[in-house]
């Protein structure tokens, strides 16, 4: 424990020293509050026609705001700003220890490597919520001026929905750096995995062939959708854990392999 | 302190590592002396549990590297090639987490840090980023931290490389005080180093030992001239006066017998000088009995030619 908690205050630290994190968290806010600005001035509006319509024919309006504008913002976020900005945050968490000389120094500690893994994953976590909380105010400030009020039961299944893709996505960057001492090449190689499993995942949604079916099961952008509905399903949170202990343990045997390959 | 044992390390068909065994005592400075590529590190990683050996055993304090990596890795103290530095850390915080992951108590954390700031001089620069030390300023910020935790077993990989010639010298000096609390193995490619820092030396090449002995003795053997060894059945004091006598003999060491009354002695001349002949002559003149005679010097003068050739290959070529 004491081991994990020394790795992880050095990585959280070291995020902090480097402009990385405030380049990443900067970019995440200023995409994010463009973003859930335009999706609520745009559901906004579309509410403002059904009202009329629906002041013409009688009918009550069937538009639900308050849950259109938290569904499309997590929707965006988790399918396009996510995968973009993640592989920024993990490309340097194993390729800079490698390239330093570092990892040769924490593999001749008297730590595990399970402690080196758990530690660097927890401080890439950590800074995920970091620049994902400030987003919450959003919600505060909408919320005031909402009536009916704000589902905040669905906000919250919402972030974690979010939350837990984040968590696979800095599993499998964490992995990919692992694998090379250059974190250009760790950065791109996720990048360009993250927009694969992103372009594959689009190009079935609207298809229910029985192979699309299985894509869609594995996708691990499908799965938060149901979160975003404030549906809190057993089934989605085991996938994504079972995706971050994936993560986790291939960077295991790749630090182990490090051991064996010639220098 | 440390014991090894026929240790061997291959990648594939190649040895990196073959079948090297040594000892060495608790307080002593053990050098490894040997061209690039002769086996230095991949020896010391194993010995920091950093690789897994082949084949042998080694031990530090009577764990085995492999077995009880954890253990090992509590007692000894590495730097490698490169420092192992974050850039963007201060000198003080960088060493409390090395003593952190090294399992330093929280109580005995600031105490440490401050002691090996001070066995390596930098406390002036504690507040300093790395990034922004000089390199022989880096090296001393990596010796201190694999000495942060007390070990009782220090490894530095070429301690003094890129380092100008005073930097170096504070190093070495360094190194040598450290030595007694600590057992110290270094390596490196300059012969003058392990003269003037190591009690012992192992020269290594093509991953395996080619010789063990006192800096003193090695520089003889290497540069001080020739030595001929004989073994001669006689009288221990005839023996030395016999050979006192001989014309251009610098010194003459005449060890006891080990069995059957047989005398093992060495000669030493100057560079070039070849007193075979003379000794010889001297001997079987004398009425002793004469078993075995030949020069030593000349498989380690190969060893250091090729010390030195290794540094400029691209004269070699051109004299060819």
């Amino acid at each position: 424990m004491k081991g994990i908690l020394a790795i992880f205050r050095r990585e959280l630290n070291g995020y902090f020293v480097s402009p990385i994190a405030y380049i990443v968290i900067g970019a995440f806010l200023v995409a994010a509050g463009f973003v859930f600005s335009i999706i609520l001035s745009s559901v906004m509006q579309y509410a403002m026609m059904a009202q009329a319509q629906a002041a013409r024919s009688g009918a009550p309006p069937d538009i639900d705001v308050p849950m259109q504008v938290i569904r499309s913002f997590v929707g965006f976020v988790g399918t396009y700003v996510l995968p973009i900005l993640m592989p920024m945050l993990t490309m340097g968490i194993y390729a800079e220890d490698r390239k330093r000389g570092t990892m040769e120094m924490l593999m001749t500690s008297p730590i595990t490597e399970i402690q080196i893994v758990l530690g660097k994953y927890l401080a890439s976590l950590t800074l995920f919520v970091v620049m994902l909380a400030p987003t919450l105010l959003y919600y505060v400030i909408v919320g005031a001026y909402s009536d009916p009020p704000l589902p905040w039961r669905i906000v919250g299944s919402g972030y974690l929905g979010l939350f837990l893709l984040g968590a696979v996505l800095l599993a499998i960057g964490a992995f990919i750096s692992s694998l090379t001492e250059n974190q250009i090449i760790a950065g791109v190689v996720t990048f360009v995995l993250f927009l694969t499993l992103l372009f594959i995942d689009l190009s079935v949604r609207d298809s229910s062939s029985s192979v699309a079916e299985v894509i869609k099961y594995l996708s691990i952008l499908q799965h938060y959708q149901e979160f975003s509905q404030g549906v809190i399903d057993t089934t989605n949170i085991i996938f994504y854990l079972s995706g971050v202990m994936l993560g986790l343990f291939l960077t295991l045997r790749s630090l182990d392999s490090m051991r064996w390959r010639r220098a | 302190m440390i014991e090894v044992e026929h240790l061997t390390k291959s990648y594939g068909q190649a040895r990196a590592v073959n079948d090297i065994s040594f000892k060495v005592e608790k307080g002593e400075i053990l050098g490894f002396l040997g061209p690039n590529g002769a086996g230095k590190t991949t020896t010391m990683r194993i010995l920091t549990g950093y690789l897994p050996a082949t084949g042998g055993t080694a031990r530090i304090a009577g764990f085995d590297v492999f077995e009880d990596s954890m253990e090992v890795r509590k007692r000894i103290g590495y730097l490698p090639e490169t420092p192992p530095l974050y850039p963007d850390m201060s000198v003080s915080d960088y060493l409390a987490f090395v003593a952190r992951i090294k399992g330093v108590e929280a109580a005995d954390l600031s105490k440490r840090v401050e002691e090996a700031m001070r066995m390596t001089n930098i406390t002036d620069r504690k507040d300093w980023l790395i990034k922004k030390l000089s390199r022989g300023y880096k090296q001393r910020v990596g010796i201190a931290q694999a000495v942060v935790h007390n070990p009782d077993v220090v490894i530095l990989d070429e301690p003094t490389v890129g380092l100008d010639p005073t930097q170096r010298n504070e190093v070495r000096n360094l190194i040598k005080g450290l030595a007694g609390e600590h057992t110290i193995i270094l390596s490196t490619h300059i012969l003058s180093e392990v003269e003037t820092t190591c009690d012992r030396v192992i020269i290594i090449n093509k991953g395996k030992i080619s010789a063990i002995d006192t800096p003193d003795n090695l520089t003889k053997q290497l540069k001080g001239g020739e030595r001929v060894k004989i073994v001669v059945r006689g009288e221990a004091d005839g023996l030395r006066s016999a050979l006192e006598d001989v014309e251009g003999a610098k010194a003459v060491e005449v060890e006891s017998s080990d069995h059957d009354g047989a005398l093992a002695a060495t000669v030493d001349s100057e560079l070039g000088v070849d007193l075979r002949g003379r000794i010889a002559a001297k001997v079987v003149g004398s009425g002793l009995e004469l078993l075995e005679l030949r020069s030593v010097s000349l498989s380690l003068e190969e060893i250091f030619m090729q010390l030195t050739t290794e540094e400029k290959p691209t004269e070699e070529k051109a004299a060819l």
